[in-house]
């Protein structure tokens, strides 16, 4: 009995150990690109183009890495300190800031082909540019838009929004207000994460809350123009009643029952949530994509574009780059829009007929793509501890009532200047 | 009247008990059930407003697309091979070294627990990068023989703490008898302790065997090559940008692997059960 085990044993090690990774072997350029794909459209467009290189450059292998949005940042730290970060790396921008002053990832400006960088407009690229170095590619990228009942708002005989003449933030308000009734609202607002979906949409009024002084310092300013977005908010919340406050500390899918069950009428999500309403949808319901409400700067909003960045280590930068830019040829980079039910940066893809198509809001979402701007947070660092331990924690209160307008500016510009600072020194 | 009434208010009493437990093991199963009722909807039932506790139409649709999208099988085999390697380990490891800190009560036996107990406190996001560049030198990066060696470490003060208390509890007058009778040491060990420390080690198994099993972010970080990585990490890859789910595959696959633990689960308890009376009379 006991040789039995030692030998079970012996062969479970030996199995193992048969499992580890073997010397380099010589030959072809090999790249591990780790892809963050994970909608079923997506990832399958996302590998097939990976076999469409390795199919016509042998001299170059590309091995697709499966990597997770819930996990990306600390595995790719972690991987950047050990020396074993994969070389070509999907994220998203907003996270890149400390990475690409970490020195982890290779600064591209000298080896993007002109193609690319002039397909790509300069608002795109200034999300993935910290200090004089570009160190991502952006890619796609998704507005924040309304997804409506499309029955609720015949039958309240509201304006229809369109991009050309979206609704303002008061006349969303009224709106919301109107498709209102007992055990129903006109809208939801699912707000888990409350800071950067306020910041975001607040550029359409102007606002910016993160101001550069001379000396070339960020300092948290809440203005009149931060406050429209968060104070509509609030209002729908606690004064209206228009908005119910359960959702307030939901993610946007949990919602979506919601929706499909006549207790919302609208409800502010990613352009990309219309994949899942178009699996989850029941039979007969009617739904339409509306531009978000706009303010004094129009329909701008804030995005943090997928990106596609070259880790400092990779020893075959050249050649990292060239796979993007295949990956990112614009009828490529349509294919990844379409799989993720996102919008491509690039200005070729962007003219795509699949892209301007009626059908599950397309064209909506299309006619945004010129209004998005860099997300406003994303160069200043220490916006990570801000946003967790000062601003999340201050919009939650102000929106559930717990706390005022003047306390909300109070605790962002206070507290949130002290967090700042520490990184400013 | 009182003996009348005893057998209908024993039978009362029973009623109330069994309907208790089965009360409480609906409980304790319910994430299980929810889990595989959700695996088992359709994403138009899963996005209906009127959540229903059994599927209306029941298919295996998510099952099939978990399976299909992402490399379920492998992944639950890797899980597998590195969950049982780690348990095997951990007893080999722990067994003696537990025996020693109990039976031996000297300053460097009690600095030994103290420490272990330390080590339980370390946050391992503090650990993981110096382990990471340690794995590195001895070229165990992306090796299943590493994470093995990750989670038994991980795995060794807690198993060494759980079997301390295990021999404790072995009167050590069973072994001086066995001493008395002529028994050598080795033969005490293997014939008078060992049976009775037997459900000590099947639940320190057990142990290692759920933590290997269902760890996430060792595996995450150690293993880059695809067809490593363990169940948790694949499982994550049902989930999109901001916590949104593919919620039927993520369900079915979810299920799926708790299935093993379940089944490694009651092959253990048997012995735990088993082990309480072994050994227990001498012969």
């Amino acid at each position: 009995m006991r040789t039995r085990i030692t030998l079970a044993l012996a062969a479970l090690l030996l199995l193992l150990t048969g499992c580890s990774p073997g010397a380099p072997a010589d030959g072809p350029v090999t790249l591990r690109f780790q892809s963050l794909a994970w909608q079923p459209d997506s990832v399958a467009a996302t590998k097939e183009l990976v076999r469409e290189w390795n199919a016509t450059h042998p001299e170059i292998k590309v091995e697709y890495v499966q990597g997770s949005w819930d996990s990306v940042h600390d595995q790719l730290l972690t991987s950047f300190e050990g020396g074993e970060a994969p070389d070509v790396i999907h994220d998203a921008s907003d996270d890149l800031a400390d990475f690409a002053y970490g020195g982890y990832l290779a600064d591209l400006s000298g080896l993007l082909p002109a193609r690319l960088a002039a397909d790509i407009p300069r608002g795109s690229w200034e999300t993935a540019t910290f200090g004089r170095g570009v160190y991502g590619v952006p890619f796609l990228q998704e507005p924040r838009v309304l997804i409506a009942d499309a029955d609720r708002l015949r039958a309240a005989k509201v304006r229809i929004p369109t991009a050309g003449h979206p609704w303002s933030w008061p006349e969303f308000r009224q709106v919301a207000k109107k498709l209102t009734g007992p055990g129903r609202y006109g809208v939801a607002w699912p707000l888990k994460d409350p800071v950067s979906a306020t910041l975001n949409l607040s550029l359409s009024a102007g606002g910016r809350l993160f101001h550069r002084g001379a000396d070339g310092k960020v300092t948290v300013r809440f203005e009149a123009g931060d406050a429209v977005v968060a104070r509509t908010i609030h209002d729908q919340v606690t004064v209206d009643r228009s908005a119910p406050a359960s959702t307030l500390g939901s993610g946007g899918a949990d919602t979506l029952p919601g929706l499909f069950g006549g207790r919302y009428a609208m409800v502010p999500l990613g352009f990309s949530y219309r994949q899942q309403i178009v699996r989850q949808a029941p039979e007969g319901f009617h739904w339409q994509v509306l531009p978000a409400p706009a303010g004094a700067d129009g329909l701008t909003q804030g995005v943090s574009p997928q990106t596609l960045s070259v880790s400092a280590d990779c020893p075959h930068k050249k050649e990292a780059v060239a796979f993007i830019d295949f990956l990112l040829r614009p009828r490529n980079m349509v294919r990844l829009a379409l799989g993720d039910w996102m919008l491509p940066t690039g200005t070729q893809a962007l003219k795509d007929p699949a892209l301007h198509t009626a059908r599950h809001g397309w064209a909506t979402g299309t006619a945004l793509a010129a209004r998005l701007r860099p997300a406003p947070a994303q160069f200043v660092r220490g916006y990570p501890e801000w946003k967790d331990k000062v601003a999340t924690p201050a919009y939650q209160q102000y929106y559930s009532g717990a706390s005022t307008l003047a306390g909300l500016r109070h605790r962002l510009e206070r507290d949130g200047n002290l967090v700042l600072a520490r990184y400013q020194r | 009247m009182r003996t009348a009434r005893t057998p209908r208010t024993r039978r009362a009493a029973r009623a109330g008990q069994y309907t208790a437990l089965l009360g409480y093991l609906l409980f304790l199963a319910f994430p299980l059930l929810w889990l595989l009722s959700t695996a088992l909807k359709s994403p138009r039932e899963l996005g209906s407003p009127h959540p229903t506790w059994i599927p209306r139409h029941p298919t295996l649709a998510s099952v099939r697309q978990a399976f299909a999208e992402q490399p379920l099988a492998p992944a639950a085999l890797n899980s597998l091979l590195v969950a049982l390697a780690t348990a095997a380990v951990t007893v080999l490891i722990a067994t003696p070294m537990a025996y020693v800190m109990a039976r031996h009560r000297t300053r460097a036996a009690r600095a030994a627990t103290g420490w272990v107990v330390v080590s339980q406190a370390f946050p391992f996001v503090l650990l993981i990068i110096p382990l990471f560049l340690v794995l590195k030198r001895l070229r165990l990066i992306d090796s299943l023989t590493g994470l093995v060696l990750v989670y038994v470490v991980w795995s060794l003060p807690f198993a060494l703490w759980m079997l301390a208390g295990h021999v404790r509890a072995v009167p050590a007058e069973l072994e001086e008898a066995a001493a008395v009778d002529g028994a050598g040491r080795l033969r005490t060990l293997a014939s008078v302790t060992a049976p009775l420390l037997a459900p000590g080690i099947a639940a320190t198994a057990l142990f290692a065997f759920v933590t290997a099993w269902n760890e996430f972010f060792f595996a995450l970080v150690l293993l880059k090559s695809p067809r490593r990585q363990t169940l948790p990490v694949v499982l994550t890859h049902f989930i999109g940008a901001e916590g949104v789910a593919d919620l039927g595959p993520l369900a079915a696959a979810a299920f799926l692997a708790t299935l093993p633990s379940l089944v490694f689960f009651a092959l253990v308890q048997r012995r735990i059960t088993s082990g309480l009376l072994t050994g227990a009379v001498k012969n």
